[in-house]
């Protein structure tokens, strides 16, 4: 991949996927993929920032030790809702949904999906699952936890559970429709040239995460069923007083739900790997262990679920079993982040936004991960069980670990996506306000977890408070770093410069085509020759697309 | 998707199957009324086992499904073997919290 004209953006010179049509039936009714994936982008950017109101809510009652600002019950409301938006709503679509409905066809050169039809569906379900949790919402609430133990939620919980539970049920279709149909476009839909093996990571860690999300998530859906058929027709399943077993609603429920943490950062993995080889200038280091690694963590994230049920009653065996498993997860992992920082060695490495999100992504996940193999020991987690030590892993690897993600993909392929460029000062602002109140929010609470402070409470003793008011102040700088992409994403929009085809002089097939890409995506079906990441070594970034903008290059003016 | 029409079922294996789903279902209602002891849950599995396999296998196609079609067809079911095995492993083996409590 040699020089790629980027000083002349064109845009509308030819019609493309948004000036394809203005109605909002041209939106509503759209089987493109690309459409799809931008009624996606809304969709969750809003499920987003109504979790985030909830988390606002509870780290301002936890300022205080008294936990004077809400009732206990609203409290447990607070953190449920929280959880089940953002874990449902948020972190499990988010890139998925969006950057993989709209990169996997232009990734592989097809022209769409294999069934467009079924994707716009997904989306549909998606939203009607959302209804029905906002109504939950918004006839009181949830107070379960966003995990719905039984026997308190099939039995004792006097909120409206099947409400919530409904929609959780209803939005796991859409993951397995999505997932359908990512593994047979991949399978079906690949351009001429395009091996299995030139594929990009990111398609790969789609594909890993669309088998997890085919396999897993229906026995979340049965899950929820029974506890609905336990709540409403009094039938005995996991209410011992009714002969069932509330431990085989924990293995039901964690059978579904560790996998889902890596339907969460599989994808983004994924992104990582695509833009640390562009802002690198070199080829990924090890392409075949990224890739299968993928699918390693995929299959073996099935075998450690019991990991989350140490304390609960399991058998010391099963307990022993499930900790010895757990630990060999981490191996995946680290050939990721070791193929990462390898690819980083002697790279001309630029600094773009993006790559400050793969720079946050490594950090966040090394602190996230290795405090997982605290957990996944059977005599540590017995200390820290159920404590805040727990909130800050998972915050770390699901939240860093999506967050970083999605915010460094958007930004990366923002240009092809809009044809604009974002402002590069603003973004790397926002990337590091991120960084920071990121860490200010959740690593006080690694400490408190370990001082002995339980989760989803919101009394605690007062030597407790200078931790949680730290964490609290690293919310409120988070929420700023969060708000800032929304407003300059909009602004760029309208004025950011015109980015043109390949603004970072990327390899992979999405930046052959125009920006925004056509309908069709491809005037012509491309015959792939090489992997998306022939970058000649030591070429250097070749020309800072935030330069251009400085330079008052005025983007061209389009209606 | 002319592989596809080639091994298209006759009508005529359809409605061998469906007979067959329907004398099971007969078998299904007939064991009822036998007690078998321990037998009786292996019993009515073994028969919905079987027609649930003949559903798949014909009314869904599998029978002449390529192989790539049939490892995602198993990998379900092997799926559903993994979930049922770790959970019996730990009922199976609770009696140790006791001993240690
Ligand atoms: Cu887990």
């Amino acid at each position: 991949m040699t020089t790629i004209p980027i000083d002349e953006p064109r845009i509308e010179q030819h019609s493309n996927y948004l000036t394809n049509g203005y109605s909002v039936k041209s939106w509503l009714l759209t089987t493109d993929h690309k459409r799809i994936a931008l009624l996606y982008l809304i969709t969750i950017t809003l499920f987003f920032f109504l979790g985030g109101a909830f988390a606002v809510l509870i780290r301002l009652d936890l300022m205080t030790p008294a936990g004077d600002l809400m009732r206990d019950e609203t409290y447990n409301k607070m953190f449920t809702m929280h959880g089940i938006i953002m874990v449902f709503f948020f972190l499990i679509p988010a890139v998925p949904a969006v950057l993989g409905n709209f990169l996997i066809p232009l990734m592989i050169g097809a022209r769409d999906l294999a069934f467009p039809r079924i994707n716009l569906l997904s989306w549909y379900v998606f939203v009607i699952g959302g209804l029905f949790t906002l109504a939950s919402v918004a006839s009181g609430g949830v107070d379960t936890g966003w995990t719905f133990y039984t026997p308190y939620s099939s039995t004792y919980a006097n909120t409206h559970v099947v409400l919530a539970a409904l929609g959780v049920f209803i939005t796991g279709f859409s993951s397995i429709l999505t997932g359908l149909n990512f593994i047979v476009t991949v399978h079906t839909m690949r351009a001429p040239g395009m091996t299995w093996f030139r594929l990009p990571l990111f398609v790969w860690a789609n594909y890993a995460t669309s088998l997890i999300m085919i396999l897993g998530t229906p026995v979340l859906a049965v899950t929820i069923v029974l506890v609905a058929i336990e709540r409403i027709f009094g039938v005995g399943i996991f209410d011992p007083k009714l002969g069932g077993d509330p431990l085989l609603f924990q293995h039901l429920f964690w059978f579904y739900s560790h996998p889902a943490v890596y339907i969460m950062i599989l994808p983004s993995m994924g992104v990582i790997s695509e833009l640390v080889t562009c802002f690198s200038r070199k080829r990924i280091f090890g392409y075949g262990f990224v890739a299968v690694s993928s699918l390693l963590i995929a299959v073996y994230g099935f075998l450690v679920w019991g990991h989350h049920m140490f304390v609960s009653g399991q058998s010391v065996y099963a307990g022993m079993i499930f900790s010895f498993l757990s630990f060999f997860v981490a191996i995946p992992s680290a050939i990721k982040v070791f193929n990462w920082t390898a690819t980083l060695y002697k790279g001309s490495i630029s600094y773009q936004t993006p790559m400050l999100y793969v720079f946050g992504f490594i950090g966040l996940f090394a602190i996230g991960g290795l405090t997982g193999l605290f957990l996944a020991t059977l005599a540590v987690d017995v200390h820290v069980h159920d404590t805040y030590f727990i909130v800050a892993h998972f915050h770390y690897i699901m939240v860093g670990g999506v967050v970083m993600g999605y915010l460094g993909g958007i930004h990366f392929w923002w240009p092809k996506i809009t044809g604009r460029m974002y402002p590069e000062g603003w973004a790397k602002l926002a990337a590091l306000i991120i960084f920071v109140g990121f860490n200010l929010t959740f690593f006080p609470q690694f400490l408190l977890g370990y001082l002995g402070m339980p989760r989803r409470y919101h009394v605690y003793p007062e030597e407790f408070q200078i931790l949680n008011v730290m964490s609290s102040a690293g919310a409120s700088i988070l929420g700023v770093g969060y708000l800032l992409p929304l407003v300059y994403l909009f602004w760029s929009l309208r004025w950011g410069p015109a980015a043109g085809p390949n603004p970072w002089a990327a390899a992979g097939l999405e930046w052959q085509t125009s920006s925004p890409p056509p309908t069709e995506n491809f005037e012509k079906i491309p015959i792939v020759t090489q992997e998306a990441y022939a970058y000649s070594e030591g070429s250097g970034f070749p020309v800072s697309p935030e330069a251009d903008y400085k330079e008052g290059g005025s983007p061209v003016v389009h209606s | 998707m002319t592989a596809h029409d080639e091994h298209s079922i006759s009508t005529r294996t359809y409605f061998l199957v469906f007979t067959a789903l329907l004398v099971l279902t007969g078998v299904t209602v007939v064991a009822a009324f036998f007690n078998f002891g321990h037998l009786n849950d292996i019993i009515a599995l073994v028969i919905a086992g079987t027609k649930a396999t003949l559903v798949i296998l014909f009314f869904m196609h599998v029978w002449h499904a390529s192989g790539l079609t049939r490892v995602f067809v198993l990998s379900g079911f092997a799926w559903l073997a993994l979930l049922m095995a770790f959970t019996f492993a730990d009922l199976f083996t609770r009696w140790q919290v006791e001993a240690a409590g």
